[in-house]
């Protein structure tokens, strides 16, 4: 049987742009293919065991649409990171989307591959205690290994 | 008439998909698993999951926003 795979470098870290991997991927792994997320740079906030830190803001994010329009001075006040992070999150919620933590835990259950750049984890001093368990390290050579043989291959 | 139901109400994409590929994974060749989505992304879905992992796609239906799909194991 010769599964298809899909490769996916995550390297965002806020939580609108955290979601596109974990969904892709086990979406992919439910239709059958192989997955591997290679989490690099400020992706690799997706994997940390504590999911909350993952914020969202509009400052900066013209395209986000705002129940009321707010002047961007305003969204750089103290507080309105996380007002506008509560406030998607609740949106989410009352629409039945899945959260990060259940998302991710779908990819684990389908046995994504999940590898974390070894370089960036070094660079930005990151305690590898913080991550989930099932989190390999590798370089962007091992990431070519399989990003190689991929049908699809997305930089997110 | 089905083996086993599934309810992914009020759940949208990606998990009616995941959770029924997590039922069917469960279940023996030719048994039918009857999966309830009220997200109207889940018909097209469906029939993609379908098409892709070899499972049969019985029926398709849809009544007051309540879309139910019975789902053949292959």
């Amino acid at each position: 049987m010769d599964d298809k795979k899909i490769a996916i470098i995550a390297t965002k870290g806020t939580l609108d742009w955290a979601y596109p991997p974990f969904i892709l991927a086990s979406t992919a792994a439910a239709l059958g293919y192989e997955a591997q997320i290679f989490f690099t740079f400020y992706g690799l906030q997706m994997i940390r065991k504590d999911l909350s830190n993952l914020k969202v803001s509009p400052l900066g994010n013209p395209g986000m649409p705002m129940p009321m329009p707010v002047p961007v001075l305003m969204q750089a006040l103290p507080g309105m990171e996380s007002f506008v992070t509560s406030m998607m999150k609740k949106k989410m919620k009352d629409k039945g989307v899945a959260s990060l933590e259940q998302l991710r835990e779908l990819c684990l259950e389908a046995d994504v591959s999940m590898v974390a750049c070894q370089m960036t984890v070094d660079l930005f001093e990151f305690d590898t205690s913080e991550f989930i368990d099932g989190v390999e390290y590798g370089g962007a050579a091992a990431f070519f290994e399989f990003a190689g043989e991929s049908d699809i291959c997305l930089y997110i | 008439m089905a083996d086993q139901t599934l309810d992914a109400s009020g759940l949208n994409c990606p998990l009616p998909i995941l959770r029924t590929k997590k039922a069917l994974k469960d279940m023996t060749t030719g048994q039918i698993l009857e999966v309830t989505a009220t997200d109207p992304g889940s018909v097209k879905d469906m029939e993609s999951f379908c098409n892709q992992t070899g499972h049969e796609l019985v029926s398709s239906n849809e009544e007051g926003g309540k879309y139910t799909f019975e789902i053949k194991c292959k």
